[in-house]
């Protein structure tokens, strides 16, 4: 029986972090390959989904991914200003990942 | 050729601080090298920009001054890359001051090799017009009006320079070296030895950050070079390297956790496997590296680009909450009307309780009770960026805007100065990639000894 379950009581991390001073990346990382193979499968997570949260355009989208090799999501967008200039809000990009947190996931209910 | 090359990196930026007993437990399983990484556009455009080291002096002389000691009393070679932070010129000549000051204190002898990495704007221009520098990423084209107007430029070396120092000088106690491609002094070691190079960029991807590749993530960690594989093990008895931690660590700052462009070629990870062959240390094999046909450097330079000023100031009241995108457009519109004429200027509003965190990436709409309003104002002079800030501020303060009550301000202030000097901004405007002759021309080698 699944009920709809927030990616923060799935997922092993949730981060954002700069990769560079002109992108942000994210990661998914699951617990075990189990996990992140049934997440994968119920396709909640796709790009357009991703554009919606982040209010940005499929075409700016630099990378997509689900990664079996490493168990995770990944995506990484253009930063919105050069990192450490004005208007500066996150120097690390380290707070990004907050609207990952809430996505509902169809997930086997607990016991 | 060694079957076997070990590496102690003690932690993941010089000058955070060492976890000095594990660190010498480290020590103690006899590395061939210590290598730490100091270097990170991470923390802004400051450094390059300004000429600022990421962390005080104090600071360094603190975390080399146990190096030196390890490298002293065990003859065990140091390593140390991308130093200050940006890694230029001046701040390898400050290392290695550190260095000889802490000898002098010690009495210690020291045979260093200094290997340097701003490249001369000439030299930039030249390849430029040859068509040779191409944006890295989501970045603008060079331009030579943006060569000119960075205070620093600096290019990330690849190994080739510290292999010729193993070559040539294999007598060398301490490398420090300036801006490097951060798994550079881990790598060096390892490819020197024979070992299969791709080997030797992957575990120094994984190890240049310490043991934030363990969970919990933590400083010391040793890594094993083999004929066709390598192993990573936190030195701290509380710390595991996990199949998932060491994974999760290759996507860390990446903008593709699988094909990672390095100086010289690319770290192609398609095919890894990660083996847990301990409760503590991980094996990983099937790394590949391929040379790419031209050889590339990474440039990164930044500018001032003025100076800024702030202000700080707390809302509660719920009309004004709800009104605020009415006060902000007529605030700015009344800080252009007094300020028509000073030559360029950015205002920027920071509503954290609204989207202070992520500005346009923000999803919700809904503000909280309170918000924190920071104004945030850059402009050519100090003085004017705070007399513009000043305007921004009684303008925000005593705002009207429709269905307003409360008719003595609109903010709370913390503290004071109500608007406060924040110094240079300085903004990185050269991040691009440039194709050269060869990985050792660009970054001049000096031998030094120390008696």
């Amino acid at each position: 029986m699944n009920a709809l379950t927030p990616l923060k009581e799935i997922a092993k991390v949730i981060r954002s972090k700069n990769a560079g001073p002109f992108e942000i990346t994210f990661d998914i990382i699951f617990r075990s390959k189990d996990d992140y193979l049934r997440f994968k499968e119920t396709n909640v997570l796709t790009k357009e989904l991703f554009c919606t949260l982040y209010n940005v355009s499929p075409a700016k989208i630099i990378t997509f991914g689900y990664f079996d090799i490493l168990n995770a999501v990944k995506a990484t967008i253009p930063r919105p200003r050069a990192q450490g200039s004005v208007g500066e809000t996150d120097m690390h990009a380290a707070q990004q990942h907050a609207p990952l947190l809430d996505i509902l996931v169809p997930w086997p209910r607990r016991s | 050729m060694m079957s076997e090359v070990k590496i102690l990196t003690p932690v993941g930026m010089l000058g955070y601080g060492l976890n000095i007993p594990d660190f010498w437990k480290g020590v103690a399983l006899k590395p061939d090298v210590i290598t730490v990484d100091s270097g990170s556009t991470d923390s802004g455009p400051q450094k390059l920009g300004a000429g600022v080291m990421t962390c005080s002096r104090e600071a360094y002389v603190k975390d080399i001054s146990v190096l030196l000691k390890a490298c002293f009393e065990h003859r065990l070679p140091v390593h140390i890359s991308s130093a200050g932070g940006d890694g230029t010129n001046a701040h390898v000549d400050a290392f290695f001051e550190i260095v000889r000051e802490i000898a002098k204190r010690e009495g210690y002898g020291f045979k260093v090799a200094l290997i340097y990495a701003d490249i001369p704007r000439d030299y930039i221009r030249g390849k430029l017009r040859g068509g040779k520098i191409q944006p890295l990423g989501p970045v603008d084209d060079l331009t030579e009006k943006e060569v000119d107007a960075a205070t620093n430029i600096v290019a990330q070396m690849g190994a080739e320079p510290f292999l010729k120092i193993l070559k040539e000088r294999p007598d060398i106690d301490v490398i420090i070296a300036g801006r490097a491609y951060d798994p550079v002094p881990i790598a060096a070691t390892g490819i020197k030895n024979g070992i299969d190079p791709a080997l030797c960029w992957h575990l120094g991807k994984i190890m240049e950050c310490g043991a934030a590749c363990a969970e919990p993530q933590g400083r010391n960690i040793l890594g094993i070079l083999k004929e066709d594989c390598f192993e990573v093990e936190p030195i701290a008895q509380g710390e595991r390297c996990t199949v998932t931690s060491v994974a999760a660590h290759t996507l860390y700052e990446k903008s593709n956790p699988l094909y990672l462009h390095g100086p010289g070629g690319m770290l192609d990870l398609s095919e890894c496997t990660y083996e847990q062959i301990t409760d503590r240390r991980v094996r990983v094999r099937g790394s590949k590296f391929i040379p790419s046909p031209n050889y590339t450097v990474k440039l990164e330079g930044a500018k001032k680009i003025g100076f800024r000023s702030i202000f700080i100031g707390g809302a509660r009241d719920p009309i004004f909450i709800s009104q605020w995108d009415y006060v902000q457009t007529k605030v700015l519109e009344h800080v252009s009307e007094s300020f028509p004429d000073v030559g360029r200027y950015e205002l920027i509003y920071h509503v954290y309780g609204m989207n202070g965190v992520m500005a346009e990436l923000e999803p919700t709409t809904q503000p909280a009770h309170e918000l924190c309003i920071i104004g945030e104002v850059a402009a050519e002079t100090q003085e004017l960026a705070t007399a513009i800030c000043g305007r921004m501020r009684t303008g925000t303060l005593h705002c009207p805007y429709p269905g307003k009550i409360a008719t003595a301000g609109n903010l709370g202030h913390p503290v004071t100065p109500l608007e406060i000097p924040l110094g240079d901004v300085c903004k990185f405007n050269i991040y691009h990639i440039m194709e050269v002759e060869n990985g050792l021309d660009l970054f001049p080698i000096r031998y030094e000894e120390i008696r």
